[in-house]
């Protein structure tokens, strides 16, 4: 029950802010807030057992509607709702025309989230799973920047082919276990593992490809620099600290479990790309100007080095990547929020026409360099703990390649600390180069960071309950 | 079979009916009461206790079972939502209001008949029925070129392709002596008799100019192009999907056992079909020429259920009964009342009329198959009845590829009215009626992408 009103409360909300538009933030903020108790009411009680909801749905065809939350979907599901409630927080009216619209299609876009980190039948997984990406294609497409239409469109039809891909893959599983619920998770792990090596080594090509380019890891990752360029900056929040997340997640919830064979049988591939985008991404990111292009690069580095954690099959790396999802979305949502402050602030991308924003701005510049150091994970703050995981993990896998491994993907953390440092020194330091004055933070605002800050600050420092949560 | 005859004499009052009513208003009321009529016997038929069995008629020529009782109730469903959306509109055609109406209902006669032949003969009959009363609807704007282009170009290729089927009928009965279909019993491929193939490929044929399939399609958007739009939804969907039951029908119960040998030839139909459609509609600048080409490559999905020869795609010819034909038929509905067959002929619609757009929307993303709308039912069973066959892997794999192009087309109207900034001219205001009809079919497809179950019962 507590799972379905988890789904209930944005899709309610969503269609409330239809009907009474004046109040959608209200309503919006309100839904967030509530989801954000529930998913912590479930996370503090998750060690008493998994829980499950399921019901019989279309049984002629093996579907039923089953959610199921065990730690990792419990800690997506609240970085779900924390990430939204601080985009809700975030947004001021004024930004976007017919803000109802808005702020419903968010919330839309928040009901299929929660319902991909929760839902245990396949299918349902694949429905929100498309159902997560409707809205999110509309809002980019209405409220983005000028070349929205193109750059939306082609993110569409992207992660369309992937999940189509995705699709064939399930119908040719699902045929396998005649029965009323083909589709459950246990039926497909059943089924999964019993199919031969060569059966499952095509059919991880199929579901791999959907989570690759949602992740998305080299080659599949040109749609997404464009995509946040051009999103509006709340839409960018959803895309980068939830979406790609989807992708690790089905990884680790579907296809591991499912197909192991496939998985051994891939897995350098699949690392050997990862740390390609690593490098190349971190390259890209040094030589960037655009100071969205170079979040979002620096975002393919980081999903590059969860993604081949999460495929050297070891236990320790597996849940530095389950931790290091829900920390790199709370970085990665402070780098936008500051961004989208900055931009608010000054009406520019360029960090060349950027500079000095710590002395024009001083509280904001102070919540910047903490959030950058997080994302380049020094110590004391969040991004450490799951990067340590990931390197202690990879370091002591059983792949034979490990040590190569661990020193080209370290390679990226020194870059990343360069690519940052020098986005840090020309924006925040130096001179000013803008001679219009702007204000400080207002308290919305500084509200909104507070909550990243001390996030980043505390699970940095006491990141126990995160990782027992996953451990679960 | 209650059915034909009620279709037969719905078609032959409505002949006489400009005769007696020569008020528009009351010969369209009478059109309403009429087809509701129709509708409402295709459900009692289909309650009747006898209506799970298999029942013949007429030495056994025709057989009605629970398939087509089923896709009577649902083609009879789909017709009465055109009738109501298009009934203005295709008495503003032309003068002789009361004629269009009755060769409806005489092209219904014929898609009956195609559900529901066991003999080669009435199969051949249903077909003509269906085919001859189109050319002329499809010449009914007798003041326009292109309308008169259009009718001579389907009049000529329909009857090329009845060649094909007469002969294809022939040379079957050269082969086993018979005109039953639920007799042809073919044992194995390799003993087949070369006349028997060469039949079965010249059906292929003459059944691939009906639904037109590549490549047999090239008369398709010339012609759905040129006849009156009213008259292009109801040729593009409820006759193509009859064409298809007709085709499936045929292939399910008489091809089966020797289906090595056509299925191969078969596959390559569809996968060229898929391809020809999908390609050559993104480079359309008519939607309603888009529509066409659509509808070429829809057919490319529905072929699946023929290849597949089992109850998942008889349960997916259904569901895509429904999806395709209503999404379309409301769609076309919008189209109707643009001033403006173009895309930007769609531009800024959101802002003028945010429902019909939003409603329009639900339409097309059915069409591309986004789940939880009937499209994607149908597309799933269709994927599903072919992937169970396990040898068909690549040609699924190749639809997906083909259903993402199709997204470039239909998303382009969503595009066109929510992103871009323009007038969307109309002919004429909608109105609440029709706002209501419209909704209605939305929902339709809102449950049959949530409930698909519904409509396939348990076949």
């Amino acid at each position: 029950m507590i799972l379905i009103t988890l789904l209930a409360l944005p899709f309610v909300a969503a269609l409330l802010s239809f009907i009474l538009p004046k109040q959608a933030k209200t309503l919006a903020l309100l839904s967030s807030a509530v989801a954000v108790l529930i998913t912590l009411y479930l996370s503090m009680h998750i060690a008493e057992g998994a829980i499950a909801v399921s019901q019989a749905w279309l049984p002629d065809l093996g579907i039923q509607f089953a959610l199921h939350a065990d730690g990792l979907s419990c800690s997506l599901s609240l970085l779900t709702a924390l990430v939204s409630f601080l985009v809700f927080l975030n947004l001021n009216n004024k930004e976007v025309p017919k803000e109802a619209s808005f702020y419903s299609l968010l919330l839309f876009a928040q009901t299929g989230l929660m319902g991909v980190f929760l839902a245990s039948d396949a299918m349902l997984f694949y429905f929100f799973w498309e159902l997560a990406l409707i809205p999110i294609y509309f809002l980019s497409s209405i409220w983005g920047g000028e070349n929205r239409i193109k750059v939306t469109f082609k993110f569409f039809i992207y992660t369309f082919i992937g999940s189509l891909m995705m699709l064939a893959g399930l119908i040719y599983l699902g045929l396998q276990t005649p029965g009323a619920d083909a589709f459950s998770y246990h039926a497909l792990v059943a089924v999964g593992n019993s199919l031969s090596n060569t059966q499952q080594i095509s059919l991880f090509v199929l579901f791999f490809l959907a989570f690759a380019i949602k992740m998305p890891i080299f080659p599949f990752h040109t749609w997404q620099p464009d995509a946040y360029d051009e999103a509006p900056t709340s839409v960018t929040i959803f895309l980068s600290a939830l979406m790609v997340k989807m992708g690790l997640y089905a990884v680790l919830r579907w296809l591991m479990p499912l197909l192991p064979e496939g998985i051994a049988y891939w897995s350098n591939t699949v690392i050997i790309l990862s740390i390609i985008g690593i490098i190349y991404a971190s390259i890209i990111a040094l030589q960037q100007t655009n100071i969205k292009r170079f979040i979002a690069y620096s975002s393919i580095a980081h999903m590059g080095l969860m993604c081949a954690a999460a495929f050297v099959q070891n236990d320790l790396a597996l849940h530095g990547v389950k931790i290091q999802m829900f920390m790199h979305g709370i970085n990665i949502a402070g780098m936008w929020l500051v961004v989208s402050i900055i931009e608010n602030r000054y009406h520019t991308k360029d960090m060349n026409a950027l500079g000095g924003i710590a002395s024009t701005m001083p509280k904001l510049a102070i919540a910047f360099v903490i959030i950058s150091f997080a994302n380049i994970a020094l110590p004391l703050t969040n991004g450490f703990v799951g990067e340590f995981m990931l390197f202690a993990g990879i370091f002591s896998s059983a792949n034979p390649n490990h040590v190569l491994y661990m020193v080209l993907a370290g390679l990226g953390v020194i870059l990343g600390a360069a690519y940052t440092l020098r986005m840090l020194q020309k924006v925040v330091f130096g001179t000013t180069k803008s001679s219009q004055a702007v204000k400080d933070l207002s308290i919305n605002e500084w509200g909104v960071l507070a909550i990243v800050l001390s996030l980043i600050i505390a699970l940095g420092v006491y990141a126990k309950p995160l990782l027992t949560l996953t451990s679960f | 079979m209650i059915l034909i005859i009620t279709a037969s004499i719905i078609g032959v009052v409505l002949l006489f009916a400009s005769f007696l009513l020569k008020q528009t208003s009351s010969l369209l009321h009478l059109v309403t009461v009429l087809f509701a009529a129709m509708f409402g016997v295709a459900i009692w038929e289909a309650l009747q206790p006898t209506a799970i069995l298999t029942q013949s008629f007429y030495l056994d020529a025709i057989r009605v079972d629970r398939f087509t009782n089923q896709f009577n109730v649902l083609i009879t469903c789909c017709l009465f939502l055109y009738i109501l959306l298009m009934k203005k509109h295709i008495a503003a055609v032309g003068k002789y209001k009361a004629e269009y109406f009755a060769l409806i209902a005489f092209i219904m006669v014929g898609i009956f008949m195609l559900s529901s032949f066991n003999s080669l003969l009435v199969m051949f009959l249903g077909i003509e029925i269906v085919s001859i009363p189109q050319y002329i609807l499809a010449g009914s704007d007798k003041e326009n070129l292109k309308s008169t282009e259009a009718s001579l170009k389907y009049f000529l290729m329909g009857a090329f392709s009845t060649g094909f089927l007469l002969m294809g009928i022939t040379l079957l009965y050269g082969a086993t002596g018979n005109f039953m279909v639920s007799e042809f019993n073919f044992l194995q491929a390799t003993s087949i008799n070369p006349l028997a193939l060469g039949g079965v490929l010249l059906l292929i044929v003459a059944f691939g100019f009906k639904v037109s399939a590549a490549p047999m399609h090239l008369w398709t958007p010339d012609v759905y192009d040129g006849t009156p739009t009213p008259f292009t939804a109801f040729m593009a969907t409820l006759v193509k999907v009859a064409a298809f039951v007709g085709f499936m029908r045929l292939f399910q119960t008489s091809f089966t056992a020797i289906s090595s040998s056509w299925s191969l030839v078969l596959s390559v139909v569809i996968a060229l079909t898929l391809f020809v459609g999908n390609i050559t509609a993104v480079f359309q600048q008519s939607v309603k020429r888009m529509l066409a080409y659509s509808s070429i490559a829809q057919a490319g999905f529905m072929l699946f259920a023929i290849i597949s020869l089992n109850a998942i795609g008889r349960q997916g010819m259904l569901v895509y009964t429904v999806a395709y034909s209503v999404a379309s038929i409301c769609f076309f509905a919008i189209l109707i009342k643009m001033k403006d067959y173009t895309y930007d002929g769609f531009n800024g619609l959101a802002k003028k009329q945010p429902f019909i757009a939003a409603l329009a929307t639900i339409y097309m993303l059915s069409l591309a198959g986004i789940p939880l709308t009937g499209g994607f039912m149908a597309k799933y069973y269709m994927l599903k009845a072919v992937l169970f066959e396990g040898t068909y892997m690549w040609l699924a794999i190749f639809a997906l590829l083909m259903a993402a192009v199709s997204v470039f087309y239909y998303f382009k109207v969503i595009i066109a009215m929510y992103f871009k900034e323009g007038e969307a001219a109309m002919v004429d205001a909608f109105t609440k009626e029709e706002k209501l009809y419209l909704t209605i079919g939305a929902i339709m497809l809102l449950i049959v992408g949530v409930f698909p179950t519904l409509i396939t019962g348990s076949i």
